[in-house]
C-alpha cells in the first residue's frame, strides 16, 4: 500500500486526472498519498502552513462521487495542489507568511481558489513564503524557513519557496505561486520545478494579498511543462472583479504545451542578463541548453535590452511604493493581529504603531520605509516618478526585441540553491536574485523557467528563463516543451529523480 | 551612481511615524544605514529617467473598466466581524482615537 | 483637498472658547473676503463606488460591507459606471471640460474609519475642470450675478462612521474607546472645489449660501444625488480669508468643516470674516487650520493646524485602470443633461409672472421642482407658491428638514388647493388637511374624510344650528331682526365654532339674515 502511495505521488498532473477520471484510481487515493507524504517529508521540507486535511479529502471525494455519478470531471478533477499562502480561501487560515495575520480565516475566496475548487482540483493546504512574497529565500517567513529538497541546508527560492518545494518533494504534483519580481521563477529554478509567470492581467489577482500590484501576477507551479499548462488553463481568465483582468481568449497554452516543435522559432539571447555574477555551472547549463536549441531548429540570436540594467532599480523603487501602501491596511482594527493595547490607555495610533511594530518582519518594514520615503513630497519625482520612467523603457526593451525574435530566454537565477542564512543580513545581495525575472514583471510580460540540468560544481539545479510577448504566454508553452523533451531525452528520466531521497 | 542619498535617524523615525510602524529607537540606526545602502543602489534610475520618457504606472494599456451599478451580496454581520480583534454591538471596536491628529 | 469626512461633529474639541469678533460693517470696511468652497456630494447610485454593496442610509452597522469596502486582504475595487456617468455629468452641468484621460490615485494616510489606510481619490487628474456656476445674490443693486468659477470635480469614496464611547456626550475628546460601523465606507463621493471666490465684498456669506444652493439645484435637478445636508449626502467645508484690499496677495485661509445647511454655510462664512477681522485689526496672524462649526453656538473652533508635515504620498492607483471617456460618450452624457436651472429659472418666472425677488425665494426655500410639479398638477402658481414657501417651508424649517423631504406631494397640495377651489375646503380646514397629510393620516382626501373636514354645505344641519344659536342669545337676535346686519358676527361665530369651522362662514351669515328677514344695507 505504501508502495502505491509513493507512486500517487510520483504521477504527473495530467497522468492523475487521467487515472482517476479513468476510474483506476479515486480521488480520495490520491488526495491521502499526498497527504500521507506531507505528514512523512514535511517536518523537515517545512513547505506547507497549513495541511487542510478535511478539506483536501472531502473535495476528493467530491470529486469521486462526480465522476461516479457518470458527470464530464475537467481535465485536472482530482488532482492535489498546494496553494501560496497569499490566496484568500473561505476559512481557511491565510497568513502570507506574517505574524500580523496569524489566525485569519478570510470569509472569501480569491478567483483563483474558487475555480480551481470548481475545476475539482483537490487544495491540501496553504504553503510557506517570504512575509508578504517580500524575499527570494523564504527565510522571510514569520513560521521558519522552508528547506530545499535537493539540500535541506539550503533555500527553495522564494518568495514561493513553499510551493516549489511542495512540488519538487512530491507533496504535491501541482501549486499556486505569485510573482511579483521572480517568486514562480526562481523557485522553480532553484528546486528543479517548472514555473510560469503569466502576462499580467491574465490571471484575477482578486484574493491574492497584494505586495504590489502593478507587478503581481499568480501563475502555475509544476514538475512537467504540460502540467503547468493545464493548470495555467484552470486558473487563467477573465474576471470582473480585478479591473487589471484581461478580457480577451486565454492562449492556448496545453495545445503549445503538446505541441512542443522550435523549429524556426526565433530566440533570442538577452545580452545584459547572463554575464558577470552569474555562476560558472549555470552560465555552462544555459549555453548547452542554447545549442540544444539549436539543434532542434531554432534561430537563436542574441539580441540587446539596453535598459534591463536599470530594471532591478526600478523594481526596488515602484514594489516598496506599492507595498508601503497596500499593507496600510494591516492596522489590527479589522483583522489580525493587535497588540500593545493594554499598556496604559493607549490611543488607536499608539497600538497601530505597536501592531504593525510587531507583526511585521524586518524585510517587511525595510520595504515600507523605502516606499514611505519614494513617495514623499520632493522625493516622488526623483524615485518613484524615475521608476516608472524606467519601466517605459523596459517596456520598449521587450517590443524592440520582439520584433526581432519570438521569445527571449536567459538564465532565471544568477547562482543555484544557496545556503540558508547566507544573504539574509544582506538585503542587497539579496535582491541580486531577481535580476533575470524583474523585467517582465516591469513589463507585464510572461515567463516560465523550467529546469535545464545541475550545475556540475554544487550538483544543484540551474533553470532558464523563457519570455514572451503579453498575451503569448503559449510561446513559453511550446519553447519549454521542446527543450524539456530534448532535455529529458539527454537524461533518461526527469530531472528530480536525480534530487536525494527525503 | 548619482549622488548617494543619506538618511538619517531623525528621517527613520519621520518616515516610521508616517508608516504607523512603532519602531524601538535602537533599531532607527540599523534601518537608516541599510535604507540608505539600498537607496545609493536605487538612485541610478534617475541617470535614464529622461525629462521625454513618459511613465508607466500600469503594465497593460487598458482604460475604462466598469462595473455596472448592480448590487452584489455583502458579507454578514457576523463574516464582516469574523477576524476583527475586538467587537462590540456589530462594529469594529477600537481604542481612543486621538483628536484628528 | 479637504478630507471627505467632516469628522468635526465629534472630532470637535469640547471646550468652545469664544474668541474676539470685529462688528461686520467693520470687517468689509477694512478688509476683502475671499472663499472658496469644498462640496463633497453623495451619490445616489444603487451600489458604492468600487463595490457592489448597496447604499442605502440608515441599515444595521457593518451589513453592506464586504472584503472591498472593509479593505479586507485580497480585495480589489472595480469602478462603478453610473458614478463615473454621474461625475461627468455633474462636471458639464458646471460648464467644466471633461478629462480625455485621467487616473484614480491613492491618498495616504491612516485613521480608523478608512479601511484601507488610503482613499482612493482622484489627485492631480481630476475628471472634471475649469467650469463655473452663476450664482444670483440681492445686493443695494438689486438683483446681482456673481460667476463662481469651478476649479474641479473629482471622484473619491466615503470614510465609515465612528461613534465615541464614553467620555462626554458621544465626543471623540476624551472618550474611552469607539466603534466602527463601515456602512458607509466606499460610497461614492464628488468633490466640487472652487476657484478662490474674489470680488464678493460684503456678500461673500450671501454668495456663499447662494453657490451651495445653486449647486444643490444643479445636482437635484440632475438626479445624481438626494443632497440632503442634514443627512450628510452634501457637505460644505467653506474656505474664508481676509486681505486688505482686492490688490492685496491673498491672505491665510481657515478651512471650517461640519457646515451642514444652508444657513449655516452664510453664517460660518460671515463669522468667520469676524474672527479673522479681528485678529488681524490687532495686528495678529491667521493660523492656517481646520476649523469646526458650531450650529448651536454659531461660531468656530480651532481643529488641527494643517502642517506640511502632513504628505499624503499620492500615487496612481494601480489596482485600478486609467479613464478615457470617449467624445461621444461625453457628448452623449450631455444629452441627457436637464434645463440649465438659471435657463429653466428665466422661463418659469415668465410663465408665473413673478419677479426676480419672488423666484428667488422659491429657489432659496428649494422649493422649485416642487412649486412647479404642484402647478402641473392644477394648482394656480400663487397658491403653490405661498403654501410651500410659507406654510410648508415653515414646517420644515421647525422640524430642521428640507421641504422636500416632507411627507406630503406636489399632488397632495395641488389636491388641497382644488378642494379649496370647489369650496369643500377653507384655509383653515385646509391648514388642518395639511398636517394631517403630514401627519402620515393618508391623501388630503383620506384626511377629510376621516377627521370630517369638509365645509358643511347642507343648509339643515346650519340651519339647526343657527336656530340653537339664536335661541341662546335672544337679545342679539333681536338686534339683527331691529336691522343690525353688523350684530350677525356674533352668532355666526356661533354657528362656527358648533360646527368645528366647518360650515362656510359666508353661507351661513346668507342663511341667518333669510332666516330672520333681514337683507343686508
Amino acid at each position: 500500500m505504501s508502495t502505491a502511495s509513493t507512486d500517487l505521488t510520483r504521477l504527473t498532473a495530467a497522468d492523475t486526472a487521467a487515472k482517476v477520471a479513468g476510474g483506476e484510481v479515486s480521488a480520495v487515493e490520491v488526495a491521502t498519498a499526498h497527504l500521507d507524504r506531507i505528514a512523512a517529508v514535511d517536518d523537515r521540507v517545512h513547505a506547507f502552513l497549513h495541511v487542510d486535511r478535511d478539506g483536501a479529502l472531502a473535495a476528493a471525494s467530491a470529486v469521486d462521487t462526480a465522476r461516479a455519478a457518470g458527470e464530464t470531471l475537467s481535465p485536472l478533477a482530482g488532482v492535489p495542489l498546494a496553494l501560496k499562502d497569499v490566496l484568500t480561501q473561505k476559512g481557511i487560515p491565510t497568513t502570507c507568511g506574517s505574524r500580523i495575520l496569524e489566525g485569519w480565516r478570510p470569509p472569501y475566496d480569491a478567483t483563483v481558489t474558487a475555480r480551481l475548487k470548481a475545476a475539482g482540483v483537490v487544495i491540501l493546504g496553504k504553503t510557506n513564503m517570504d512575509e508578504f512574497a517580500m524575499g527570494s529565500s523564504t527565510e522571510h517567513s514569520a513560521y521558519g524557513p522552508t528547506h530545499n529538497p535537493w539540500d535541506l541546508e539550503r533555500i527553495p527560492g522564494g518568495s514561493g519557496g513553499g510551493s516549489a518545494a511542495a512540488v519538487a518533494s512530491f507533496e504535491a504534483p501541482l501549486a499556486i505561486g505569485t510573482d511579483t519580481g521572480g517568486s514562480i521563477r526562481q523557485p522553480a529554478a532553484v528546486t528543479g520545478t517548472v514555473g510560469v509567470k503569466p502576462t499580467y492581467g491574465a490571471v484575477s489577482r482578486y484574493g491574492l494579498v497584494a505586495l504590489a500590484s502593478s507587478l503581481d501576477q499568480a501563475g502555475p507551479c509544476a514538475r512537467t511543462v504540460l502540467d503547468t499548462a493545464l493548470l495555467h488553463s484552470v486558473i487563467a481568465g477573465h474576471d470582473p472583479m480585478d479591473s487589471t483582468s484581461l478580457d480577451v481568449p486565454v492562449p492556448d497554452v496545453v495545445g503549445a504545451a503538446l505541441r512542443g516543435d522550435v523549429k524556426g522559432v526565433r530566440i533570442g539571447i538577452v545580452k545584459e542578463i547572463g554575464g558577470e555574477g552569474f555562476q560558472a555551472g549555470v552560465r555552462q547549463r544555459f549555453d548547452e541548453a542554447v545549442e540544444i536549441l539549436t539543434g532542434l531548429g531554432a534561430e537563436v540570436v542574441e539580441v540587446s535590452a539596453p535598459h534591463f540594467p536599470y530594471a532591478l532599480a526600478a523594481y526596488y523603487l515602484i514594489l516598496p511604493s506599492e507595498c508601503s501602501s497596500n499593507l496600510a491596511k494591516f492596522d489590527g482594527v479589522r483583522f489580525g493581529l493587535r497588540v500593545g493595547e493594554d499598556d496604559g490607555n493607549p490611543s488607536i495610533e499608539q497600538v497601530m504603531g505597536r501592531t504593525r511594530a510587531a507583526g511585521f518582519g524586518d524585510e517587511v518594514i525595510r520595504r515600507i520605509m523605502l516606499g514611505t520615503y519614494a513617495l514623499s513630497a520632493g522625493y516622488y519625482d526623483a524615485y518613484y516618478g524615475s521608476a516608472q520612467k524606467v519601466r517605459t523603457l523596459i517596456q520598449r526593451d521587450f517590443a524592440a526585441a520582439f520584433e526581432q525574435v519570438d521569445v527571449l530566454i536567459s538564465p532565471t537565477a544568477p547562482t543555484t540553491a544557496f545556503k540558508l542564512g547566507e544573504k539574509l543580513d544582506d538585503p542587497l545581495a539579496m535582491y541580486l536574485n531577481d535580476v533575470a525575472t524583474i523585467p517582465a514583471n516591469l513589463a507585464g510580460t510572461p515567463g516560465m523557467s523550467l529546469p535545464i540540468g545541475l550545475a556540475p560544481e554544487d550538483g544543484l539545479p540551474v533553470g532558464l528563463q523563457i519570455m514572451a510577448p503579453a498575451m503569448a504566454d503559449d510561446r513559453l508553452y511550446n519553447v519549454g516543451a521542446a527543450l524539456e523533451a530534448a532535455l529529458l531525452d539527454r537524461w533518461g528520466h526527469p530531472i528530480l529523480e536525480e534530487a536525494p531521497a527525503l | 551612481m548619482s549622488d548617494t542619498p543619506s538618511i538619517s535617524r531623525d528621517d527613520v523615525a519621520h518616515l516610521a511615524r508616517l508608516a504607523r510602524i512603532d519602531l524601538p529607537p535602537e533599531s532607527l540606526d540599523h534601518y537608516a544605514e541599510q535604507l540608505g545602502v539600498i537607496l545609493g543602489a536605487v538612485a541610478q534610475v534617475s541617470e535614464v529617467a529622461a525629462a521625454d520618457v513618459p511613465a508607466t504606472s500600469h503594465p497593460m494599456p487598458l482604460v475604462n473598466v466598469f462595473r455596472e451599478d448592480v448590487v452584489r451580496p455583502s458579507l454578514t454581520n457576523a463574516e464582516a466581524l469574523s477576524g476583527a480583534p475586538s467587537v462590540e454591538a456589530e462594529r469594529f471596536r477600537v481604542p481612543r482615537i486621538l483628536d484628528e491628529e | 483637498m479637504g478630507s471627505p469626512d467632516p469628522r468635526g461633529g465629534s472630532g470637535a474639541v469640547s471646550t468652545q472658547t469664544t474668541e474676539k469678533v470685529l462688528p461686520y460693517d467693520e470687517v468689509v470696511a477694512r478688509f476683502d473676503p475671499v472663499l472658496g468652497l469644498e462640496v463633497h456630494v453623495e451619490l445616489g447610485t444603487v451600489t458604492k463606488m468600487f463595490c457592489g454593496c448597496p447604499t442605502e442610509f440608515g441599515a444595521a452597522p457593518n451589513t453592506q460591507v464586504c472584503p472591498v469596502c472593509l479593505g479586507l486582504p485580497g480585495a480589489l475595487p472595480a469602478v462603478n459606471a453610473v458614478a463615473v456617468e454621474s461625475a461627468i455629468r455633474i462636471g458639464l452641468a458646471l460648464n467644466c471640460s471633461i478629462a480625455e484621460w485621467c487616473r484614480f490615485a491613492r491618498k495616504n494616510y491612516f485613521y480608523p474609519d478608512m479601511p484601507k489606510n488610503f482613499q482612493t481619490s482622484q489627485y492631480d487628474e481630476p475628471i472634471a475642470y475649469d467650469g463655473y456656476l452663476d450664482v444670483e445674490v440681492e445686493t443695494d443693486e438689486g438683483m446681482t450675478t456673481f460667476r463662481v468659477e469651478i476649479e474641479r470635480a473629482h471622484m473619491e469614496e466615503d470614510t465609515g462612521k465612528t461613534s465615541h464611547q464614553g467620555g462626554a456626550t458621544g465626543r471623540i475628546h476624551g472618550a474611552d474607546y469607539s466603534l466602527v460601523d463601515y456602512n458607509r465606507a466606499g460610497i461614492p463621493l464628488i468633490e466640487i472645489v472652487t476657484k478662490p471666490v474674489a470680488g464678493t465684498g460684503k456678500y461673500a456669506p450671501e454668495v456663499a449660501r447662494a453657490y451651495v444652493t445653486a449647486l444643490r439645484e444643479v445636482l437635484r435637478g440632475l438626479g445624481v444625488s438626494d443632497v440632503k445636508m442634514e443627512q450628510g449626502s452634501l457637505r460644505c467645508d467653506a474656505n474664508v480669508s481676509l486681505r486688505p484690499s482686492p490688490e492685496s496677495p491673498l491672505g491665510t485661509r481657515t478651512e471650517t468643516k461640519n457646515v451642514n445647511s444652508l444657513r449655516s454655510v452664510e453664517r460660518a462664512v460671515r463669522y468667520e470674516m469676524t474672527r479673522q477681522a479681528a485678529i488681524l485689526a490687532d495686528g495678529g496672524r491667521i493660523v492656517q487650520e481646520t476649523r469646526h462649526w458650531h450650529e448651536d453656538t454659531g461660531i468656530t473652533t480651532s481643529g488641527r493646524e494643517k502642517s506640511d508635515a502632513e504628505d499624503y504620498r499620492y500615487f496612481p492607483e494601480p489596482d485600478l485602470v486609467p479613464i478615457a471617456p470617449s467624445r461621444e460618450w461625453v457628448e452623449q452624457l450631455r444629452a441627457t443633461l436637464p434645463e440649465n436651472p438659471a435657463v429653466r429659472q428665466a422661463r418659469l418666472k415668465a410663465a408665473w409672472g413673478i419677479t426676480d425677488f419672488e423666484m428667488a425665494s422659491v429657489v432659496n426655500a428649494g422649493a422649485l421642482d416642487l412649486v412647479e410639479q404642484t402647478v402641473a398638477a392644477g394648482a394656480d402658481q400663487g397658491a403653490a407658491r405661498k403654501w410651500w414657501t410659507g406654510e410648508l417651508a415653515r414646517i420644515a424649517n421647525e422640524r430642521g428638514a428640507e421641504v422636500a423631504d416632507l411627507p406630503i406631494t406636489p399632488a397632495d397640495v395641488a389636491r388641497v388647493e382644488a378642494l379649496i377651489g370647489e369650496g369643500a375646503l377653507n384655509d383653515k380646514l385646509a391648514r388642518q388637511v395639511i398636517e394631517g397629510v403630514l401627519a402620515g393620516e393618508g391623501r388630503p382626501d383620506d384626511v377629510v374624510a376621516s377627521r370630517a373636514l369638509a365645509v358643511v354645505s347642507d343648509d339643515g344641519p346650519l340651519l339647526a344650528a343657527i336656530d340653537d344659536a339664536l335661541a341662546a342669545q335672544p337679545d342679539v337676535a333681536d338686534k339683527i331682526r331691529g336691522g343690525k346686519a353688523a350684530a350677525a358676527g356674533a352668532i355666526v361665530g356661533a354657528v362656527m365654532k358648533a360646527t368645528r369651522g366647518q360650515a362656510d362662514a359666508g353661507r351661513v351669515r346668507a342663511l341667518l339674515l333669510e332666516r330672520l328677514g333681514v337683507t343686508e344695507e
